[in-house]
């Protein structure tokens, strides 16, 4: 997972975090991972949902303080 | 049908839009949904800034509704593109500052400059427009406006009004069956909700119209007043964000207070501390206050009287508050809190 890619949304109010993580996995293969760090509680249930109309899956999400961060693996090309 | 066709389809979140999708695909055609950030977006996590708002439900709707059409959704920030369409709407605004005929000009104009592009490969938009919805932007008279001014002229297909309209190039060509489209007008709800019920669609957001800030009486009162303190009609992102946030009063027209009225609200607005003067209560619980605007030492005393006001040393006789600015100059000030009767009513924006 140290490879992923990182994002950096935090202060950012939804969709915002879900456009970035959007622009992130343009173009990236199948088998991707990104990291996404927002402090926007709606982004726990946006950015599952944005993973399955697109076919990406979280993989994994943590609290630290504020922040939250979730991994997402792209499952298809966006 | 020759060949698979493939439409993209406009997602607000609301009924219409989703029947509109749903309709297109139930011929056959790959849809896929397209939802456009503007800045003015209405989703539950801006309420859900405020902590007591953060029992609701928090769901994007159009990801909701993308997911219950089991189709992917791209969403596309046009909140810098926007500007120009709330600060010079051609065909004025409709309720309050809402550029709403402007507002689906621009984004069929977008969804057709993203959709037709050759990576992409759209042949047609769908929207879920119904003539004689909205006042200002769904009438008959609009629907070809907004059709020629957006360039998607007949390859922009509203399934659930279509047969009150000419037939448009994929009726012609035979990419959709005009008889299955609807002739739905006016602002009755329930030929939509039993489209909804056909489809097995129960749950679903309100309908269109409560989507957009700039339909908000307070929202647009807000607006205009940021525009009038400036001297200059502007805003940027971070502008319409904070207009959602707190308690705006503003004293003299150079300065205004935004309050933050609960925990969450407060924490939300420590983001901006970098950016404003800001002061907090030392000596109780208390909000924490941006100052935007340029205050004098005066102004800030005032300020600090006020933002004591809403603390819970109201009452107290003196309470500490600390002014800070953006470069991290600290000034204590020891204050008494301002009685209601010193706010004027007509300082809350």
């Amino acid at each position: 997972m140290s490879d992923a890619i990182e994002v950096d949304a935090r202060g950012l109010l939804c969709p915002l975090p879900v456009i970035r993580l959007q622009a992130a996995a343009k173009g990236q293969a199948v088998g991707v991972t990104i990291k996404i760090t927002a402090t926007d509680p709606g982004v726990r249930a946006d950015i599952p949902a944005w993973c399955r109309v697109h076919g990406h899956a979280v993989v994994a999400e943590r609290q630290d303080g504020r922040d939250i961060e979730i991994t997402v693996k792209l499952g298809s090309a966006p | 049908m020759n060949e698979p066709r493939k439409a993209v389809a406009l997602i607000s979140g609301g009924l219409d839009s989703m029947l509109a999708a749903k309709v297109i695909m139930e011929q056959g055609v790959t849809v896929e949904g397209l939802n456009f950030y503007t800045g003015f977006c209405v989703e539950g996590h801006t309420h859900a800034i405020r902590s007591t708002d953060r029992k609701r439900e928090k769901r994007n709707n159009a990801l909701w509704v993308a997911e219950q059409l089991g189709i992917p959704l791209h969403i596309v920030d046009i909140s810098e593109q926007y500007k120009d369409i709330v600060l010079n709407p051609k065909h004025g605004y409709g309720q309050n500052l809402n550029p709403c005929l402007d507002c689906k000009i621009f984004m069929v104009h977008k969804a057709k400059a993203w959709g037709f592009l050759e990576e992409n490969g759209f042949d047609f938009i769908v929207t879920g427009e119904v003539i004689g919805q909205r006042p200002k932007s769904q009438r008959l008279d609009t629907m070809p406006l907004i059709a020629r001014e957006s360039g998607a002229d007949e390859r922009l297909v509203r399934p659930l009004t279509a047969k009150n309209l000419p037939p448009t190039l994929p009726e012609r060509e035979g990419w959709i069956d005009r008889d299955k489209l609807y002739d739905f007008h006016g602002r009755n709800r329930k030929p939509q909700m039993a489209l909804a019920a056909q489809f097995g669609f129960h749950d679903y957001a309100q309908p269109a119209g409560g989507c957009c800030f700039l339909t908000d009486r307070q929202y647009s009162a807000k607006l205009e007043d940021l525009w009038q303190a400036r001297g200059v009609r502007d805003y940027s992102l971070d502008d319409i964000v904070l207009l959602k946030v707190g308690r705006h009063i503003r004293p003299a027209p150079h300065f205004k207070l935004i309050v933050g009225r609960d925990e969450g609200e407060n924490h939300f607005l420590e983001g901006y501390r970098k950016q404003f003067v800001h002061l907090r209560i030392e000596s109780h619980l208390g909000p924490l206050t941006l100052i935007d605007g340029t205050p004098a030492a005066a102004d800030l005393k005032l300020a600090a009287r006020i933002a004591a006001r809403f603390s819970q040393g109201r009452d107290a006789e003196r309470v500490q508050v600390s002014v800070h600015t953006p470069d991290t100059t600290v000034e204590m000030l020891e204050v008494t809190p301002a009685a209601p009767t010193e706010i004027a009513p007509r300082w809350y924006v």
